[in-house]
């Protein structure tokens, strides 16, 4: 490039004008696709907003200026109830009443020693994300290696694998969850289940995905060496991505805690069923002392379970859609 | 082929010696495989007492299992016989399946009316009369005798009889089933398919096979005064009584409409408090903690908590659900772009600030660019995981097909209701699902999804 004179804009040969041309033209298109993205969007929104709000039973302007009236009206007798009924401790308030019946929920132990009744729901749900968790993710493990490329050749197995991966995933969990309640009658077998078989697909998918990107040279070497299939998945495969699965499944078993706790209040028992209960009672510091335990408990296992996945696999197991 | 080594004992040892390190293991790093494998499988056996399951199993009602699983496939038929001292009468239940005057193939009766046979498919059928019932199982005949207060276990009786309080019961199988009192004889009669599926038989189209349904809208005498035969079809079919169509297809509108409006707002709100939150763009640690700590509230306090909440608020209906998933999402959200945004590459901001460009230009320029194809892929995913959470948020009152399938499940007798709404949101997910891919691997390359 020679010396560019300031006053006048530099002269263009025609190649570059032809270029510069097609930019500001690309340009333009770009412009006019964000623009017709954005327009779509806000009719599609507008649209629903409007059919939401026609369907729902209050209306949204119509109900926003009570918007605090519940929380303002749903406050127990003085904080320390909230704790009381917490502990299962005896509240001074107490009537004989539902409301008020905090001691009638303890798990005695041994002796004097109990365990408070939303300690023992609290325990329930945890029991039942951290078992489906493992059943989830056990039947997951055997079956991510047929679904992936590298591993197997055939691929109508794939197809299928994979195909079943996807069904057990977009399944309602509610369904199996009221299916199974109505044989086995409600509670924590039912959700077990449901949150389980949901976690076989979805834990499978990300299982198979970390198996396909592999590194293959292990497997090379112990095929040339003449081991047989389920010796190459065992001794080349599995201690690279263990890490990995190990990661997804302590992230599934977060997801699991709050999975459980809805599939509760649906009649899945646990917490869940306790605080929907309380709730519909208007049972204000009984429902306060049940979110107030279910926000320690989310906060306690998701650090638990990040700090554990930082330990195995660093920060990557962060990042997210990237 | 495996062949076998030739090393000498002292070579072997020799080796060993060499290599300490690769031959000797670390015990505690050896055992801790196997003592994890443990622990975990003493966990699961001590929860399989926690929840006391094989108390739950020995109670379960197993036989309902197959009942409920053939009910989302099959339908059932339920006429009686009654004795009246006029004779025998064939009744059908109001709204029975089969219309108004039915005349199934499978029940005939003597000119008389004083014998009725019903075919159970097969070899199997029974003859209903006055004082007694013949039936043939298998081939194999037995006579249940009707008297004045119960109905007797016919001697010859096998194990597929049940007598309980003077009534008499028996299976045919998946064909259905029969229970003989001294009044009346019940009849259960099952058969494949989803019964009446497009129109009621209240409808003018009811039994009528596609093709005369077509006929009849394209050619034939107009149906009701001032409407098309064909809006008479469309009508009829959305309100088709058992099936309600019309309802469905709202319920599930609503479960869609929840899923994307709560997303776009967490999304579109989410966006701004991100660059709060992010540690590189606002600098101020008091701004970066608060907001971090707002997005794990808004996280843990968890989508059912939250739709509970509104429910109470607004009522019923789709708007809880959608302020539910908003208030999760802007938490889950907000976390996951602050995160993004504290890993963009600095120097394209450097770039534009030494431009000369405002903080509000160098963040438009410098870093928005960068992550909108990212923010943008991880909103659609939640959009599509949101599809699926609304349908169970729905069912605790936040609006949308969730609430109609449990009420579905509660009534104990509309499975096929229930595979039905199954079938639609399975076909829902799996389109948004495909739609969602689809988008992301555009936005952000095939290999990042």
């Amino acid at each position: 490039m020679g010396a560019v004179s300031q006053s006048s804009p530099p002269k263009l040969n025609d190649a570059t004008k032809a270029v510069h041309q097609h930019y500001k033209e690309l340009a333009r298109t770009k412009k006019l696709y964000s623009f017709l993205t954005i327009g779509i969007l806000s009719v599609i929104l507008v649209a629903a907003l409007w059919f939401a709000n026609a369907s729902n039973s209050g209306k949204f302007i119509d109900r926003i200026p009570y918007f605090f009236d519940f929380v303002l009206n749903f406050l127990p007798d003085d904080p320390l109830e909230i704790f009381r009924a917490l502990f299962d401790l005896p509240s001074p308030y107490a009537d004989g009443s539902l409301k008020y019946d905090y001691e009638e929920g303890r798990h005695y132990l041994f002796g004097d020693f109990y365990l408070p009744e939303y300690f023992y729901e609290m325990l329930v749900t945890l029991n039942i994300a951290f078992v489906s968790t493992l059943l989830g993710g056990g039947i997951a493990f055997v079956l991510c290696f047929f679904a992936a490329s590298n591993l197997v050749g055939s691929k109508a197995v794939r197809f299928v694998v994979r195909r079943i991966m996807e069904l057990l995933r977009a399944f309602p969990e509610i369904v199996i969850a009221g299916l199974l309640a109505a044989i086995l009658s409600l509670g924590p077998i039912a959700a077990i289940a449901a949150v389980s078989i949901h976690t076989i697909g979805a834990l499978g998918k990300l299982f198979f995905e970390v198996v396909e990107n592999a590194d293959m040279k292990p497997d090379e070497g112990l095929r040339a060496a003449g081991a047989s299939w389920l010796e190459r998945v065992r001794f080349a495969i599995v201690p690279q991505v263990l890490p990995n699965f190990t990661s997804y499944a302590l992230l599934r078993a977060e997801i699991n805690v709050r999975a459980s706790t809805i599939i509760g209040a649906v009649g899945g028992g646990g917490i869940g069923e306790v605080f929907r209960l309380s709730l519909s009672r208007d049972h204000a510091a009984k429902t306060y002392a049940i979110i107030l335990l279910l926000f320690v408990t989310i906060i306690a296992v998701d650090q638990l379970s990040g700090w554990l996945r930082r330990k195995m696999v660093g920060d990557q197991a962060f990042q997210f859609g990237a | 082929m495996m062949t076998t080594s030739n090393l000498t004992d002292e070579r072997r040892s020799e080796l060993k010696a060499q290599y300490a390190d690769v031959f000797h293991q670390d015990p505690v790093k050896k055992f801790r495989p196997i003592a994890i494998v443990v622990a975990l499988v003493a966990y699961l056996v001590s929860c399989f007492f926690f929840f006391n399951i094989p108390q739950v199993f020995s109670d379960a009602k197993w036989d309902r299992a197959g009942l409920y699983m053939a009910d989302w496939v099959s339908w059932q038929a339920q006429p009686k016989f009654r004795f009246r001292d006029e004779g025998l009468e064939l009744q059908y239940p109001r709204f029975s399946p089969l219309g108004e005057n039915p005349n199934p193939d499978w029940i005939s009766s003597t000119e008389a009316g004083d014998v009725y046979r019903v075919d159970f498919g097969g070899n199997n059928f029974i003859l209903v009369q006055e004082g007694l019932v013949e039936v043939t199982k298998n081939g194999q005949r037995y006579d249940v005798v009707i008297t004045d207060d119960a109905a007797l276990l016919p001697e010859n009786a096998s194990n597929a009889f049940e007598e309980r309080n003077g009534r008499v019961s028996l299976s045919f199988g998946f064909a259905g089933n029969i229970e003989i009192r001294n009044t009346q004889v019940r009849v259960w009669r099952r058969f494949w398919g989803w019964e009446n599926f497009f129109f009621d038989p209240s409808s003018a189209y009811w039994g009528m096979n596609g093709f005369e349904v077509l006929t009849m809208i394209a050619a034939g005498p107009q149906l009701e005064e001032g409407q098309s035969n064909l809006s008479v079809a469309v009508n009829d079919f959305l309100y088709n009584a058992e099936w309600q169509h019309a309802d469905v297809f709202m319920k599930l509108l609503q479960t869609i409409v929840m899923a994307f409006v709560g997303t776009l707002f967490a999304g579109v709100l989410a966006f701004p408090l991100a660059f709060i939150a992010a540690r590189n763009i606002t600098r101020s640690n008091a701004a970066n903690w608060f907001m971090k700590r707002f997005f794990d509230f808004l996280r843990s306090v968890d989508m059912l908590i939250w739709a509970l909440f509104f429910t109470r608020s607004f009522g019923p209906g789709p708007i809880a659900g959608i302020a539910a998933i908003f208030f999760t999402d802007t938490g889950t959200l907000g976390k996951l772009y602050s995160e993004a945004l504290e890993n963009v590459d600095d120097k394209q901001r450097e770039g534009v600030k030494s431009l000369g460009a405002s903080p509000v230009e160098v963040q438009r320029f410098g870093v928005v660019p960068q992550v909108l194809p990212l923010f943008a892929s991880q909103a659609l995913y939640f959009w599509e995981s949101n599809t699926r959470s609304a349908t169970i948020i729905g069912a605790v009152g936040a609006g949308g097909i969730g609430l109609k399938l449990l009420e579905a499940m509660r009534t104990g007798t509309d499975w096929e209701n229930v595979g039905y709404m199954v079938i639609l949101i399975l076909i829902v997910v799996f389109v948004f699902d495909n739609i969602s891919n689809h988008l992301r691997s555009k936005l952000i390359g095939e290999e990042a999804r």
